[in-house]
């Protein structure tokens, strides 16, 4: 059955992993729901399980958006996947930046932002230009954008609002770039299979993120910054980086790595997700914003689609990076 | 064809702020009901009538129909189309003109039938609080008693394209819907426009 798999073209290769998703991703449905018709005697247990349901048909939720995403990204080709993932960057952006205050000061480099930069930085990644890609943002971008802001003759606080919008930048277009890029990348002997790759960073990302919450949610300790995140503990934290790094190492076949070479990529990618989750989290709480959850949805109907992506935006480069440095690409 | 294009442009409208803005409805106070109602708001940019048109739900957006000041809506034709065949609006002066109630086409559209979106505070604010209330939602109230009166705050639409500018910038804003108010027997005017004003206030903390 490997071998079949193994000569099947790249294409018929990514489709057969998408069936296989959707076909868990039913699956699961399937179950949740099943789960829902059952009944409970007492009402305290009934509302808890109804919350419960809640959470995971939110999560499944999701799961879905992600994987319809991801698969259309594929299945219209390059150019498609860049603009489908820019408008992704777009929505977090947009998310991102309202909940950011700025000033009438800001408007230009808001524009800028949001009409120049963004469609440059997935332009380079849908044309492979890898190099530019990687430093227009950190280099030509964080040196423009205060200049800009400059003109607009407001020094009030103006050190804080450029930091936002640096801030924005990277973490909702760099990051998010970094998707398409990586669906992209060409290895010598691996062509077409980028999206495996995605998959490869999103499935070992997730995984470690579900592990975490379920495991923290399951043996609580004290958390490590109660301040930021009343559930980030340290135990809980390292047993799904480990999850994670596992998951990857399992999974190596679809990839262009050994599996010891997949644990360790994987481990990165997870490390960097989670850790960026968490910053994400600090970033909100300094905000205001409400948690995630049944109260998602803040004073501006933020739909949480930034809390969704956040790992991802946090992973993707570092995984990039580390494949690309490693494998000389 | 002229109500294709209408249609088209009300689409074209509806996608674009919904792309740049979200336009998010929040029915904190009533439900979406297919009532005759006012609902009044606080007025910080040109776009808040479009923002508030834009987050009802279709069935109410036909019934709808906000204020636009002739001074400004009719200076070009265009402008004047878009108001009259895609807004449905109700034009009124702004600065008294001979005997004419200015209140009037106010009044003409109340009594058909139709529902009213006003800015109480007549022209738009910058500060962070809405600026005094002028008399004709007092005088709307009074004539029509039994018309359903809805606060609304419009949240975060002066960042999209303050003063001067040109190119909108996409940021989430939010229409907050709160409870009825109800002009009570015998209330005076300053009393009932500020408590009118806090009503609208008080939805932007909500």
């Amino acid at each position: 059955m490997i071998r079949m798999l193994r000569e099947l073209t790249a294409t018929q290769q990514v489709g057969a992993l998408f069936v296989l998703v959707f076909g868990l991703l039913t699956l699961a449905s399937i179950a949740l729901f099943l789960r829902a018709l059952r009944e409970h005697p007492e009402p305290a247990a009934q509302a808890a399980a109804r919350s419960r349901q809640r959470e995971y048909a939110a999560l499944m939720r999701t799961s879905w958006g992600m994987v319809t995403v991801f698969w259309l990204a594929w299945a219209t080709g390059d150019t498609m996947a860049s603009i489908l993932f820019a408008l992704v960057a777009f929505l977090a952006l947009r998310e991102f930046m309202t909940l950011s205050p700025t000033r009438r000061g800001d408007h230009r480099s808001l524009v800028l932002a949001f009409f120049v930069v963004l469609p440059l930085q997935f332009w380079l990644a849908g044309t492979r230009h890898f190099d530019l890609f990687t430093v227009f943002i950190p280099v030509y971008v964080f040196l423009a954008i205060p200049v800009v802001s400059a003109m607009a003759d407001d020094p009030q606080r103006f050190l804080e609002r450029n930091a936002k919008l640096q801030w924005g930048i990277m973490v909702c277009v760099y990051g998010m770039s970094h998707v398409p890029a990586l669906m992209l990348l060409e290895f010598p002997r691996w062509k077409d299979r980028g999206a495996f790759l995605v998959f490869f960073l999103v499935l070992v990302v997730q995984t470690s993120m579900v592990v975490q919450h379920l495991v923290g949610r399951r043996w609580p300790r004290a958390p490590l910054a109660p301040n930021i995140s009343s559930s980030f503990h340290l135990r809980s934290w390292l047993i799904g980086i480990v999850s994670g790094g596992i998951v990857g190492g399992l999974i190596s076949g679809i990839t262009p790595f050994k599996p010891g070479q997949a644990l360790g990529m994987a481990l990165i990618a997870c490390i960097a997700g989670s850790l960026g989750h968490l910053v994400m989290k600090a970033l909100r709480r300094d905000r205001g914003v409400p948690l995630w959850g049944a109260q998602g949805r803040g004073l501006t109907g933020a739909s949480g689609l930034l809390v969704r992506v956040d790992a991802l935006c946090f992973a993707a480069p570092v995984f990039f990076h580390s494949v690309r440095w490693y494998f000389g690409l | 064809m002229a109500a294709m294009l209408a249609k088209l442009m009300s689409l074209f409208l509806l996608g674009l702020i919904r792309v740049l803005t979200g336009a998010q409805a929040r029915w904190v106070g009533c439900p979406p009901k297919a009532e005759q109602r006012i609902y009044f708001a606080n007025h910080q940019s040109h776009a808040d009538l479009v923002m508030i048109w834009a987050a009802l739900p279709q069935e109410l957006r036909s019934i709808t129909r906000p204020i636009a000041a002739r001074d400004y809506w009719t200076r070009t034709p265009f402008k004047q189309w878009i108001t009259t065949a895609v807004f449905n609006a109700v034009y009124v002066e702004r600065e008294r003109k001979g005997e004419e109630d200015p209140l009037q086409p106010l009044i003409d559209a109340l009594a058909g039938g139709d529902s009213l979106i006003i800015f109480p505070e007549g022209t738009r604010g910058n500060q962070e609080e809405p600026q005094p209330f002028k008399a004709g939602l007092y005088n709307l109230a009074q004539r029509f008693p039994d018309i359903v009166l809805v606060p609304a705050w419009i949240a975060n639409v002066q960042r999209v394209m303050p003063k001067g500018e040109v190119v909108p910038v996409p940021v989430l804003c939010s229409v907050t819907f709160g409870a009825p108010i109800r002009l009570e027997s015998g209330e005076e005017r300053r009393a009932f426009l500020e408590r009118a004003r806090l009503a609208v206030m008080a939805l932007r903390d909500v």
